[in-house]
């Protein structure tokens, strides 16, 4: 694989990863823009754990420890956060990014506005087999009676809670799973870049995970893989379709292209690209075309 | 004497100075199909609310099979025993029919173990299976993987009464099912809940079609204005002086029993 496609790879198996950390809370209608804050977290938890061990710390339980210390401060602000709704729980998960980035340019020992240096290398032959790990996770979590009750929830709570559902549970479950993948991803970036500085992890990066899973779909767990794969691999095949055309502007300005494609998304798609009903009608068709294959044996023998 | 299933006794609710439910009270004997009924306005989904918690009530007691439930948080009361459906369709919009049907089994369902278990990857699961034979029961098996929003308005309500019914309730409260149905539907609504009361469940229903609450029901409570204003068998519901008030005022020529409105 050559050097340009392996960081290409590496760059979606990350925005993978974040994505489903922001679509396990926004399955259940919670829009999370802060993304990056529990990315921070993440990264700089996992770098704090190996250093301050002198390296002696297996990255793996690093990674881990970084996952549980992230997961723990999702829960307790969690509590807070879920009691705003819509755009006002935008807002407060984009303040608390920004309190966490605050903290740490503030922080010498985390190397402060300076970025920090991260021991022990994981390179693509860990981070994809740990990116399909969470696809199926998050497959998984979505199939099961807690996803039905998130799905439930999106849809109308009050009803959900008088077939007792617990509303409270299950969101800051989903919120705090979300902010553990987030981690993950984050300390496989310090891990994989060997360096962090927190101007990385800004709000563009937020705004864009969000925009991977509106745009992907919040109904099954296939939108956020299909957004996070189309807004990384559209830009460049854009580019590399251009560049082998010999249309300087086009590769040049392939986000103005790429705009344009989302504008259309959302005029056509406004629930995403993968919705309940699509699935339903591709799996449907697909069972049809099986049941038409065996009746037609049934005939024939 | 037979036992009951709900009772009520001296329930009020105001909303600000309007008093909604103004010291109601009444019994619903086990097994039992009564009726709550009234003019618009009267209170009666108030009453459902009241009890399944939607709004917190200002006095009185509600207990179900002897429970006091007046103070249980409304996620606590479906295990209580009681279930309800709701006059405007409030199913899950985004969810296929089995899956609202598996949301109705919830309360069974709140361990963590129970909780995570992957019903969707498993296509022959317990759950699943189980929530695929009620439907099949309530002669609406066809569409199971479908999503609800794009069933007709008949199937959606008979979907609501299978997805209260598989909480297994002792009580099962039913706002307005036949409303918006045509006759045949009304007719499989009714086949399908006196089949649920032969299992046992006792059922609690507000409705407007007289005919079909005379079909139903042996037990008929009237609100009007907050108040219940008739307690009584169907027989004698449409000879009662201040029931007939309440539908057709107080004309003396008038002598027509209280109809769908």
């Amino acid at each position: 694989m050559s050097g340009y496609l392996e960081s290409q790879l590496i760059i979606l198996c990350l925005s993978i990863i974040y994505a489903y950390g922001i679509f396990l809370p926004a399955a259940s209608g919670q829009l999370n823009l802060g993304a990056a804050g529990f990315i921070t977290l993440g990264a700089y938890a996992s770098a704090w754990f190996n250093a301050s061990t002198g390296a002696e710390l297996p990255i793996w339980l690093s990674v881990f420890l970084a996952m549980l210390f992230t997961g723990g401060i999702a829960f307790l602000i969690s509590f807070p956060i879920l009691r705003t709704r819509g755009v006002y729980m935008v807002l407060a998960t984009f303040a608390f990014a920004e309190v966490v980035a605050g903290i740490v340019i503030n922080v010498e020992e985390l190397g402060a506005a300076a970025g920090m240096p991260v021991d022990g290398h994981l390179d693509v032959t860990v981070i994809v087999p740990v990116t399909i790990f969470v696809i199926l996770f998050c497959f998984y979590f979505m199939s099961t009676r807690l996803g039905v009750a998130l799905r439930s929830i999106h849809d109308d709570e009050n009803v959900a809670t008088l077939f007792g559902v617990n509303v409270r549970a299950a969101k800051v479950a989903a919120f705090t799973v979300g902010a553990m993948l987030m981690s993950l991803g984050g300390s496989l970036y310090g891990h994989h870049y060997n360096y962090i500085e927190a101007q990385t992890f800004n709000v563009l990066l937020s705004i864009y995970i969000l925009l991977y899973v509106l745009m992907g779909g919040t109904q099954t767990a296939w939108g956020p893989l299909i957004g996070a794969v189309f807004f990384i691999t559209v830009p460049e095949a854009i580019r590399g379709v251009a560049e082998s055309a010999g249309i300087g502007w086009l590769a040049e300005g392939r986000f103005m292209l790429f705009g344009a494609f989302i504008v259309l998304l959302m005029v056509f798609r406004p629930e995403g690209v993968m919705t309940r009903t699509l699935q339903d009608r591709m799996s449907g068709a697909i069972l049809r075309r099986k049941q038409t294959s065996i009746d037609d044996a049934a005939v024939r023998s | 004497m037979t036992k009951n299933v709900l009772e009520i006794s001296g329930m009020h609710k105001s909303f600000g100075g309007l008093k909604v439910i103004d010291d109601v009270s009444f019994n619903v004997s086990h097994g039992s199909r009564t009726a709550l009924i009234g003019p618009n306005g009267a209170g009666k989904t108030t009453v459902f609310n009241l009890l399944t918690g939607v709004y917190a009530i200002d006095s009185g007691v509600i207990t179900v099979d002897g429970e006091d439930i007046t103070h249980v948080l409304p996620k606590d009361r479906v295990t209580a025993g009681m279930s309800r459906s709701f006059q405007n369709i409030r199913l899950m919009p985004h969810l296929s029919t089995v899956e609202n049907v598996i949301l109705g089994q919830h309360a069974r369902a709140r361990k963590l173990s129970s909780l995570m278990f992957p019903l969707g990857l498993l296509p022959k699961n317990d759950w699943r299976l189980s929530a695929e034979e009620a439907l099949d029961n309530a002669g609406i098996g066809t569409y199971p993987g479908e999503i609800v929003a794009n069933l007709p308005y008949g199937v959606q309500k008979r979907i609501e009464v299978v997805r209260a019914l598989v909480s297994q309730p002792k009580l099962l409260l039913l706002d307005e099912p036949a409303a918006g149905l045509n006759e045949v539907e009304t007719n499989q609504l009714q086949e399908l809940l006196e089949q649920v009361s032969d299992q046992g469940v006792t059922i609690l229903v507000v409705e407007h079609d007289m005919q079909f609450v005379r079909n139903l029901c042996d037990h008929i409570v009237v609100l009007n204005f907050g108040r219940k204003i008739f307690e009584g068998t169907p027989e004698t519901v449409h000879q009662d002086p201040a029931v007939l008030e309440a539908y057709l005022g107080t004309d003396d020529e008038v002598s027509e029993a209280p109809h769908a409105s």
